[in-house]
């Protein structure tokens, strides 16, 4: 468990320095999930994390709930804008949920897969 | 003999009470989710929110203090971000096989997103400002808030339409795909982690493993893509008629 949790967070740390280091468009998570998927093809013994990332994979849910509640308190921001930003949210997620899994199955039946 | 009082002001200024809370009001909402026989509707997100929204402002507690208890919740989503690995890795060449539909999917889903958002918060009468902060809003909240900084939008107001949006997402997904009568969940789960970043990605992983899985990488590449495309595209987007 230490061990795998060191791995993950050895993965954020190195993400975040090259991120920051090179001044990259990605933050550090990000940066490090691509180098842990990299770091797995190498090294198939890194995979003994499963267990443990499953664990926190889990409950990902649960971890943007503090981010949810520091939104509660800024909504008045939004102004007389947010009957009109509402309606651009549920649109344009709807529109891109449809756009993007119709041009993967259209994409994937064309060429067989 | 200690007065509830006293109590209550020692465990309020610690971190302790507001991250026992954030457990247990989560516990709420993801029991309520299952009972519900796991509508999308009954988001725990959202129900944990709506509680914890509640008890700060019934006991008059600042965002500050709540979240020096909840920052330690907050901090895991960095290694669980990294862990995403770990299901890209278990359905590697599910991966592979799927790489070009992704990279389609990638592009048309990131732009029909921002260009979808601007139009209709236009033609809804939003301001050119606000319309800047919306353009990133499908992105994971690190990098949308980077993009905003970049094209002069608000930082703060762009990080509420994301975890917004986030929660949007995550509530419309199952509906629409069942809808549509859509069972390829490499594709779905793709589609929710680039319409809807992170807490779509955390939903995904609710309904199928191999969901979670893509919509990981959904969400990856997309805030990969929007990086580097949202500083071209917004001009166009937020120009005079």
């Amino acid at each position: 468990m230490i061990q795998h949790l060191t791995i993950l967070l050895g993965f954020q740390l190195l993400g975040e320095a090259i991120s920051r280091g090179a001044g990259l468009p990605l933050p550090g998570p990000v940066l490090g999930m691509a180098l842990l998927f990299v770091a797995l093809m190498a090294v198939p013994r890194l995979a003994a994390i499963t267990t443990t990332a499953q664990g926190l994979l889990a409950h990902l849910s649960l971890l943007f709930v503090p981010a949810g509640v520091g939104v509660v308190g800024q909504l008045d921001r939004l102004g007389d804008d947010g009957l009109g930003l509402a309606l651009a949210i549920l649109g344009s997620t709807a529109l891109a949920i449809i756009a993007a899994v119709y041009t993967f199955i259209g994409v994937a039946r064309v060429l067989g897969r | 003999m200690t007065d509830v009082t006293d109590i209550w002001i020692y465990l309020s200024q610690g971190p302790l009470l507001w991250l026992t809370l954030t457990l247990i009001a989560y516990g709420i909402g993801d029991a309520a989710f299952r009972a519900s026989g796991r509508k999308p509707i009954v988001n725990p997100v959202l129900l944990a929110v709506a509680i914890l929204s509640v008890v700060l402002t019934l006991t008059n507690t600042s965002y500050a203090t709540y979240f020096e208890g909840a920052q330690f919740v907050h901090f895991m989503l960095g290694p669980a971000t990294v862990a995403l690995a770990v299901p890209l890795y278990t359905n590697l060449a599910l991966i592979r096989r799927s790489f070009l539909p992704m990279l389609a999917a990638l592009i048309v889903g990131a732009a029909t997103a921002m260009v979808s958002a601007v139009a209709i918060a236009r033609l809804a009468g939003v301001g050119p400002d606000t319309l800047l902060s919306l353009v990133p809003k499908s992105v994971t909240a690190p990098v949308a808030i980077g993009i905003t900084e970049a094209l002069g939008g608000q930082p703060a107001l762009t990080a509420v339409l994301v975890i917004v949006t986030g929660v949007t997402g995550a509530i419309i997904g199952t509906p629409i795909f069942n809808a549509l009568r859509i069972t390829d969940y490499r594709a779905r789960g793709f589609a929710m982690g680039v319409a809807s970043h992170g807490i779509g990605t955390a939903r995904a992983f609710q309904v199928n493993e191999t969901a979670g899985a893509f919509a990981g990488i959904g969400m990856g590449l997309n805030a990969l893509l929007t990086a580097l495309i949202a500083p071209l595209l917004a001009p166009y987007l937020v120009a005079a008629y």
